[in-house]
């Protein structure tokens, strides 16, 4: 049940207990232990929503910033990485495998906020190599919904 | 002027869906919950190698029993998924959609006034196909009773001396009914000893929600016998693409191969590129879909129950089959009445055989969402109905 749990709240975490119970075909006390065995074992962190901002009249800058730091003894790039990610405006970060070392998502009000942040905040950092920003344009697909388009139904009503 | 038609075209019934059709295509905003077919698209990669094949100019007829790989790889799934093994030069046909494969199956195997066998409730198009290919169609009722699966018993009782062919069209639509192996093996104690011959359309194989399919082609001396028919319209949520296969012995299927050779020359090309990739690369995606159909049918299932609704528990396809009976109305004015009063369109049963009279097909092919607008409106349907009584 777990897999196919994880499966249909990571879509749609709004979907009630009740239908949980019936579409997995278990009793809807089995989803509620579940549920709070994957919250305390730490699986599901977070029941968030995916909103399409640019809908929004709300304004949003995000950025990418490819960071290149110098690894600390002992530590790794776990340090770094912590001093990073603790700043709220700081979205995801991730240890990356290739030309650098973390991906940092940022979002901030304004693409001055944006710069600001990285020359003054991150670049700063002692073992900040170097940084590459990139401002992101337009969302197409996030989290594995596209955002662009909706589709209708095109088939006929009635088929054999 | 000589009446031009032939008498045999004309005396076929108009398929019933076809009349609930034109009712429900006038209606603007009503929902439906009426096709057979996946509401999900082709996975991209497998439409993507359709779009490169285009690409790449290949645009040419293929061979007329379909490309030598994609015939390669229908074996290959026959022998993972059945343990049965075909012969790729001889035993495959790659047809337009299984539809192709019914209509070609029986011309190359029925002599007039042969009979065939056709348990119904099941598609529309076995009959019609039996009468034009000159066959005597002999229809056997499924019973609710039997989870509309075909019995031993059945069987026996409608075989004559002149039976020739057994349609065996599980997962069944629109009942939903599989057979399972012990189930196949009695009836093919029964078919050996008349020695009559299948046609087991299995379109709905991989969409079964108990243990995997299994086809009466792999029971011993029923491969011989068998004309298995299946394609990628369903598994693939490929209908579109018209893309179907017939697997048998060499002496039927030559002579199947025949017919479409000169009525088809052969199946659409990019189709056919698009649905290597689909045996190669699919199947995560047919068990993503699978998943996601079982959750709807034990959500409808429930729903059912919740509301009184007599259905039995269907395993496979994407349909269920309630029971109105309880209504004192016909399938069709339930259906009507349904449709006029909460605007959503099934199907009457009665659209698969007379022995679906009392039952709906309602399909699963929509989102859960969908679902459930349209089983809100069933149940303050159903409501009115019983309190108006």
């Amino acid at each position: 049940m777990r897999d196919e749990l994880l499966a249909i709240i990571e879509k749609n975490s709004r979907m009630d207990l009740k239908d949980l119970a019936v579409i997995l075909g278990v009793e809807e006390i089995d989803v509620v232990n579940e549920l709070a065995a994957l919250e305390a074992e730490g699986i599901v962190c977070g029941y968030h929503t995916m909103i399409n901002w640019e809908k929004t009249n709300i304004d949003k800058v995000t950025a990418l910033i490819e960071v290149r730091v110098t690894p600390q003894r002992g530590q790794g790039f776990d340090s770094i990485a912590e001093r990073i990610y603790k700043y709220p405006e700081v979205r995801s970060v991730y240890l990356i495998s290739g030309g650098y070392d973390l991906m940092v998502i940022l979002e901030g009000k304004t693409l001055r906020e944006v710069s600001s942040f990285v020359s003054d905040k991150l670049s700063t950092l002692e073992t900040v190599l170097s940084t590459a920003t990139h401002f992101i344009l337009k969302k197409y697909k996030d989290h594995g919904t596209v955002f662009t388009r909706k589709k209708e139904d095109e088939r006929e009503m009635i088929t054999p | 002027m000589r009446n031009p038609l032939a008498e045999k075209v004309v005396e076929i019934k108009p398929s019933g869906i076809r009349k609930f059709f034109d009712i429900v295509s006038e209606m603007k905003d009503a929902i439906s919950l009426g096709v057979g077919e996946p509401d999900f698209d082709t996975p991209w990669h497998i439409r993507e190698e359709g779009i490169y094949s285009l690409e790449r100019g290949r645009t040419f007829y293929t061979s007329n029993a379909g490309l030598k790989e994609l015939r390669q790889e229908v074996c290959n799934y026959m022998r993972r998924s059945q343990g049965i093994d075909y012969d790729p030069l001889k035993e495959v046909l790659i047809t337009v959609g299984g539809s192709e494969a019914i209509d070609i199956g029986l011309r190359a195997m029925i002599n007039p006034g042969e009979e065939v066998l056709i348990p119904q409730p099941s598609y529309v198009s076995y009959e019609p196909c039996a009468i034009l290919a000159g066959a005597k169609p002999v229809i056997i009722n499924l019973k609710a009773e039997n989870q509309f699966r075909l019995t031993a018993r059945e069987l026996e009782e409608a075989i004559t001396d002149r039976t020739k062919i057994l349609i065996l069209p599980f997962p069944n639509n629109p009942t939903g009914a599989i057979m399972e192996k012990e189930d196949l093996e009695a009836i093919a104690e029964v078919i050996l000893r008349h020695d009559i011959f299948v046609m087991s359309d299995e379109i709905y194989a991989e969409l079964t929600y108990k243990d995997k399919h299994v086809s009466i082609a792999s029971l011993p001396g029923m491969r011989e016998r068998t004309i298995l028919i299946n394609g990628f319209s369903k598994a693939y949520a490929m209908t579109g693409w018209r893309l179907g296969y017939a697997c048998g012995p060499e002496n039927i299927l030559q002579q199947m191969t025949k017919i479409h050779q000169f009525a088809i020359m052969c199946a659409p090309t990019t189709s056919q590129y698009a649905a290597v990739d689909a045996l190669k690369n699919g199947d995560e995606d047919v068990a993503q879909m699978r998943t996601a159909y079982n959750q709807r049918r034990r959500y409808l299932m429930n729903a059912f129950r919740e509301m009184g609704l007599e259905c039995f528990e269907p395993f496979g396809a994407f349909y269920v089959f309630p029971c109105i009976k309880e209504f004192g109305m016909t399938s069709d004015e339930f259906a009507t009445r349904f449709l006029e009063e909460e605007k959503v369109a099934v199907v009457p049963g009665t659209a698969f055989g007379d022995c679906g009279e009392g039952y709906l097909r309602i399909s699963y092919a929509y989102s859960l969402e969908n679902l459930k607008v349209a089983i809100g409106r069933l149940e303050a349907f159903v409501t009115r109905l019983r309190s108006s009584r």
